[in-house]
């Protein structure tokens, strides 16, 4: 059974090797082992994409995710990228809708078989994330998928974050960080330092540094699953500058 | 964890962007701008508490190469003292290793923006007249801009007009600012002084023979050809041409022959054809503007009628009502 444990660890490999080039590999177990990295961290930006960009039903989503990952782990078909000619984002989406494409032609749904159909994907979880997302007017599709594959990059590192910090005694720090950097943003009056320094009965600066450090983690655990999930060095860095450098002028 | 809203998730990649500064002199506290190789963060100074402008590599752009231009730059600023530039206060680097230099916090609009507000012609010309000011201040000093535009120009909230973005300027003399020792350089920087010069005489930061920098539609012909060499403060008065024209172009009255020949002669191809210098090219403007002959227009008598007319309309008009006064008067007393 295919373990792609969803944002965890377990799902994503120490090393720094590119996932991209160890899926061309003739070591089964390696090639193994990065597909399971790639389906674990493409596999909601897929099927999000799906639901809002190509106007598929919640069973058509789940039976094309499955359905493109299979087929492209048994005809090899991702071993053909090329890194000059596209990011691997970029050449997937396009496997992703010619795949789609010809669902679509054959109008028909066949039970997918091979190792990925022991796969839990929680799509229940996903479905419920898309209801209070509306598909963005006029959004560049390129860019949609895109944002759905940074916020499961940084959803993945925030629950590792989270893990290592738990792992590590410091529930106090990923708190203060919870509530300035996660539920912040989503509030009418947003706290300020000395609010979340209150809260939690700690000094302004400890709040600063805390933040400091754990924003610094963060962005490591990004940055290294970014490397993982790049095929060069100069797909890493565009990748890099596309999340961090957004281009606010 | 819950999914991450559009919201969290651009603050996230927000503050995790943001320069590792815990600990330093500066709290940065959010972005102001960004231009092609660097980000300027509004930050707070906690040694002096004021708030400064602190410009840091872009993500991208991080590298020794890169460094070295950013520190270019602020050198470059720092031996520009003058009220239409902005000054820098420090340079280092963080606690990464990336550098950064704090400058004056300058908030205002670009000159494009603060413009479309004033299209008085005369108000717009005064604004370009202290640009020049500035630019020729630097050319006094050895440096050319090579990327003057309206959005490297700001205009403050009580009306200063500064020249920014040095990032691509030239030095007449290069070595010299390579060389120069100074009490204020921070020790990390040392490297870059004591490096043994390259084989090929081009330093860190200096522009490859060929290499374009400028914006398009700004860049004078020998620069726009990559001519590095050939570049002089010629090219800073093409683009300042470039802008005289936008700005009377964009007024609210038409524009006046003698001005279109003044924006003219600045945009000549031919360097030699062009104004000597800025200050000469400020100098006709402020003729223009004081009713004079400007050298780069030959007066037909017609226009120094006109150019007489203009210059002296108020006390012309207010003889021509005289006469007319007197003329009712003596036609009603005839009658």
């Amino acid at each position: 059974m295919v373990d792609v444990t969803h944002g965890t660890r377990r799902g994503f490999p120490a090393t720094r090797l590119s996932i991209v080039r160890e899926l061309s590999s003739r070591d089964t177990a390696s090639r193994r082992e990065a597909f399971e990295v790639l389906v674990a961290s493409y596999w909601k930006p897929v099927y999000t994409y799906l639901r809002l960009c190509r106007d598929a039903s919640p069973s058509d989503a789940e039976d094309w995710t499955q359905g493109f990952f299979v087929h492209a782990l048994e005809r090899g078909d991702l071993d053909g990228y090329d890194p000059e000619r596209a990011r691997f984002r970029t050449w997937l989406r396009a496997c992703l809708d010619g795949y789609v494409a010809n669902e679509r032609k054959k109008a028909r749904r066949k039970k997918r078989g091979g190792d990925i159909r022991h796969v839990s994907l929680d799509f229940e979880t996903a479905e419920g994330e898309l209801r209070h997302r509306e598909i963005p007017a006029g959004d560049d599709i390129e860019e949609a998928f895109h944002r759905e594959w940074v916020r499961e990059l940084l959803h993945a590192s925030l629950e590792e974050l989270r893990t290592s910090s738990l792992e590590a005694g410091r529930e106090l720090e990923f708190g203060i960080f919870a509530r300035y950097d996660l539920e912040g943003p989503e509030q009418e009056s947003r706290p300020t330092y000395a609010d979340v320094a209150e809260h939690f009965g700690v000094p302004t600066t400890k709040v600063v540094n805390v933040l400091h450090a754990m924003r610094r983690r963060l962005r490591a655990l990004v940055l290294e699953r970014v490397r993982t999930l790049s095929a060069t060095d100069e797909e890493f860095r565009a990748e890099v500058a596309a999340i961090f450098d957004v281009g606010r002028v | 964890m819950t999914p991450l809203s559009d919201r969290t998730m651009a603050h996230l990649r927000e503050v995790a962007a943001l320069p590792a500064v815990v600990g330093e002199r500066y709290e940065v506290i959010r972005e102001l701008a960004r231009g092609g190789m660097g980000v300027v963060y509004v930050a707070r100074d906690r040694e002096l508490d004021r708030e400064v402008a602190l410009k840091i590599l872009r993500e991208h752009t991080v590298s020794e190469d890169g460094s070295v231009r950013l520190l270019r730059e602020a050198r470059i600023l720092a031996r520009l003292t003058h009220p239409g530039i902005v000054p820098v206060h420090d340079v280092g680097r963080l606690a990464d290793g990336q550098v950064y230099y704090a400058m004056k916090l300058v908030e205002g609009d670009r000159l494009g923006d603060y413009v479309r507000s004033r299209p008085g012609l005369r108000e717009r010309l005064r604004i370009f007249e202290r640009v020049c000011d500035a630019v020729a201040f630097a050319h006094a000093k050895g440096v050319v801009h090579r990327d003057l535009k309206p959005e490297n120009v700001m205009v403050g909230a009580f009306g200063e007009v500064l020249v920014m973005d040095w990032g691509v300027a030239k030095l007449v003399d290069e070595a010299e600012i390579r060389n120069e020792t100074s009490p204020e350089r921070p020790p990390d920087f040392h490297e870059v002084d004591t490096k043994p010069a390259p084989a090929n005489p081009r330093a860190p930061g200096q522009t490859r023979p060929g290499t374009v920098l400028g914006t398009p539609g700004y860049m004078a012909p020998e620069q726009a050809a990559g001519d590095a060499a050939g570049v002089d403060g010629r090219a800073d008065v093409y683009a300042l041409g470039v802008i005289l024209r936008e700005l009377a172009e964009g007024a609210s009255e038409p524009v006046p022959r003698r001005l279109r020949a003044v924006a003219d002669r600045a945009l000549a191809r031919d360097p030699d054809a062009r104004y000597p210098d800025v200050p000469e090219l400020a100098a006709d403007v402020s003729r223009f503007l004081d009713g004079e002959r400007v050298a780069a227009y030959r007066e037909g008598p017609f226009d120094v009628l006109e150019r007489w007319f203009q210059r002296y309309r108020a006390a012309v008009l207010l003889i021509l009502a005289y006469l007319l006064a007197r003329i009712l008067i003596f036609l009603s007393a005839g009658t």
